[in-house]
């Protein structure tokens, strides 16, 4: 783990008052945690909208309802702080209203475009049908971010909540196929993008406690950009309870039995 | 006809040992006659009691308050159902024209705004609680909003009108009910804050002060002028009497419940009610006396003995009702009992557990906690984030007698003893479903 003299890594959560709605703040205590259980310095900062974005090493961008998500992506593209930071080779991790406004465009609840913080070649509009709400089990794409030494992520596990639907560009790349639930709601069953150290998801849960290979992920991007090493174990005991549970559940409830073959082995 | 059917499936319902026989009953009525809730309101003096927190509590606390000796019965969901089957239930059994106290889910309040022609409408707090289920924040803001701007139309000139009793210390529900003709802002408090950062009318920031006072930092959005406020244990009014408010029921939030409860009972008795007036037919003193005796709201706060221990029963279902709970533990410090806390993911209690990450569980650094409920594997990972010591329990019950065993050995029950300590009860937390599993058991 070679990370610049750049220390303690920062972890911010992004605006908490205005995206803290559905538990996302857990991501950034994941990953404070994970660094911080490996000996790594770290500092958790809660950036609360009224002030100045801080500098940080990985921002996390949590869900929130559409009037706030507005205000949120109106005001960070004032301050500029995240297009710089971006540009520097900070991780950006955005979740449902967090991930929309990441893309170019993105609607507010009576259905008015509004400019997102366009660092994803995404854009999101109001979906005509039903709320997608509910367990949501994706497998990682192919061309999707991959481990240290190459390894595919596991299927990603989390709990969807949204309206928008998704349309990723061909300078993203999606993150994930459905295999129960909507995500992005597109026609390719896809769900998340990515592209560079840029990362979005539908998922809550919070998407990292219960997917910490993910979290990991975006760790290794923030320790070691240049030669992300494998980060050292963690007991990830309760956490593979969890998952285990998760998925089975949501095979349970699947309408056919592709799901298994699909997720495969679970962990 | 739709009322006989009505209690015939709720006496099937309870002679099946189908449930407390008020839902079906209810749905069947509604089904057969879809304008029932207005008819059984007609000729009634009702009050509607909503809120994201504290509404079961609030609407027991003013039944207490409405019922003094020799005084008629009150028409109260107080099993819990609180959508309108629940509330034709609990009319249908009672005579026409006796007073009703409802409770009512938040999503259902513009319903029976419009269809009751309530009295008083008491307004507690909103905040985050089963999104998957419940509108956002500030989408069911708007909707009260909209329903209380209604009410300016249906107040007939000469009729008494609708008295509002509002919390002013949630900007979200200032929001709301800022339209209704007649309100009375209580402060009341609120502790959680996170879900009214951004001003509702300019999408300004809202900046919270010490004293209570709020502003919103882009337009004239702020806590409105108070009719009464509470200062510790004391409700004020702004005429200057001071009551205190001593109650059985613990915490602040309590207290709460009950100033709003105080303020707002007399008003269904007398709509030109004072509080500083003195003699019948209610004063605030004489409400806040009577709902002082109130000592557990179905199962909630109750004490149960299991094994020769003392187990209190808690409730809190959302971020905000868990923050007023560790509140309550803070009350006692130095509290080191163990505590069990039990989670499920029902319909009844939203299917997503992501609001556990919202809820400071580091505050419990230093108690044994036992995790259980039907994810607890959830619990039990947002304690490991929390550096929390806990222990996973699958049943429930065996979660308590962990807990019971986990106990440092209770003080000695010297005979004779003057002096004999009582140990802190155990403290049993959950939300909804999870709660009503463990009351029904212990």
């Amino acid at each position: 783990m070679t990370r610049a003299n750049r220390l303690p890594l920062t972890v911010a959560v992004v605006y908490p008052d205005l995206l803290g709605t559905y538990g996302d703040g857990g991501n950034g205590l994941v990953l404070a945690r994970r660094a911080a259980w490996r000996g790594i310095d770290t500092q958790l900062v809660q950036a609360w909208s009224g002030q100045p974005l801080p500098t940080a090493d990985i921002y996390c961008i949590g869900g929130g309802e559409d009037g706030p998500e507005v205000r949120a992506a109106a005001v960070l593209n004032a301050d500029r702080t995240l297009h710089r930071a971006v540009d520097g080779g900070a991780v950006v991790f955005g979740v449902c209203a967090g991930f929309q406004m990441l893309g170019s465009r993105f609607p507010d609840s009576a259905n008015r475009s509004h400019d997102g913080l366009g660092l994803l070649d995404a854009t999101t509009r109001k979906g005509t049908g039903h709320r997608a709400v509910g367990e949501l089990v994706a497998t990682v794409a192919t061309d999707g971010p991959r481990l240290p030494g190459g390894e595919r992520l596991p299927p990603l596990t989390g709990f969807e909540n949204h309206g928008g639907v998704t349309t990723v560009g061909p300078q993203a790349r999606r993150l994930a196929r459905v295999v129960h639930g909507v995500g992005n709601g597109d026609d390719q069953r896809s769900e998340g993008a990515w592209s560079g150290r840029v990362l979005g998801t539908y998922l809550h849960g919070p998407v990292l406690a219960r997917n910490t290979a993910l979290a990991d992920l975006l760790l290794g991007w923030a320790i070691s950009p240049s030669a992300p090493g494998s980060l050292e174990p963690l007991d990830d005991t309760e956490e593979l309870a969890l998952r285990n549970e998760r998925l089975e559940s949501a095979e349970a409830s699947a309408p056919n039995r592709l799901f298994a073959r699909l997720v495969g082995h679970r962990h | 006809m739709a009322v006989e059917a009505l209690a015939l499936t709720n006496r099937l319902s309870r002679a099946l040992g189908r449930g407390s026989g008020t839902v079906a009953g209810g749905r069947v009525g509604l089904a057969l006659d879809p304008s029932l809730l207005s008819t059984l309101a007609r000729g009634r003096r009702v009050a509607l009691v909503s809120g994201t927190n504290g509404k079961t509590t609030t609407t027991r606390m003013m039944v207490a308050a409405l019922t003094g000796p020799g005084s008629a019965a009150v028409a109260t969901n107080d099993t819990g159902a609180n959508m309108p089957a629940g509330h034709v239930s609990a009319m249908a059994g009672t005579l026409p024209g006796t007073d009703a106290v409802l409770e009512v889910d938040e999503g259902y309040l513009p319903r029976l705004v419009d269809e009751t022609r309530a009295r008083v409408i008491v307004l507690l707090n909103l905040s985050r609680d089963q999104l998957d289920r419940i509108s956002e924040v500030r989408m069911l803001a708007e909707r009260w909003r909209r329903s209380m701007e209604g009410l300016q139309a249906q107040s007939a000139p000469d009729g008494p009108g609708t008295v509002v009793v509002a919390n002013a210390d949630d900007p979200m529900v200032v929001w709301a009910g800022s339209p209704a003709p007649r309100v009375q802002w209580v402060g009341a408090g609120q502790v959680w804050h996170n879900d009214a950062v951004g001003c509702p009318a300019c999408g300004g920031g809202i900046t919270f002060g010490n004293e209570g006072e709020w502003g919103c930092d882009q337009c004239d959005f702020a806590r409105p002028t108070l009719s009464a406020w509470l200062e510790g244990s004391v409700l004020v009014t702004a005429e200057g009497s001071r009551f205190p408010v001593d109650i059985r029921l613990p915490g602040r939030f309590n207290r709460a419940n009950a100033a709003m409860a105080a303020i707002a009972a007399p008003f269904m008795a007398d709509p030109d009610h004072d509080a500083t007036s003195s003699g019948p037919p209610l004063t605030t003193a004489l409400a806040l006396s009577r709902l002082s005796n109130v000592d557990q709201v179905a199962g909630r706060f109750a004490t149960r003995e299991r094994k020769g221990h003392s187990v209190r029963l808690l409730l809190a279902k959302n971020p905000a009702g868990w923050t007023a709970v560790f509140d309550l533990f803070d009350e006692h410090p130095g509290d080191d009992a163990p505590v069990v806390l039990s989670i499920n993911a029902r319909v009844a209690d939203g299917l997503d557990t992501s609001w556990l990450w919202d809820v400071p569980f580091e505050r419990l650094a230093g108690r044994p906690v036992v995790a259980t409920g039907d994810r607890r594997r959830d619990l039990a990972l947002r304690l490991r984030y929390a550096e929390v010591a806990y222990t996973v329990v699958d049943d429930p019950l065996a979660a308590v007698d962990r807990a019971i065993e986990m106990r440092p050995s209770p003080v000695s029950q010297h005979a004779g003893s003057s002096e004999q300590e009582v140990a802190d009860p155990i403290d049993l937390l959950g939300n909804y479903t999870a709660f009503a599993e463990l009351w029904s058991r212990l």
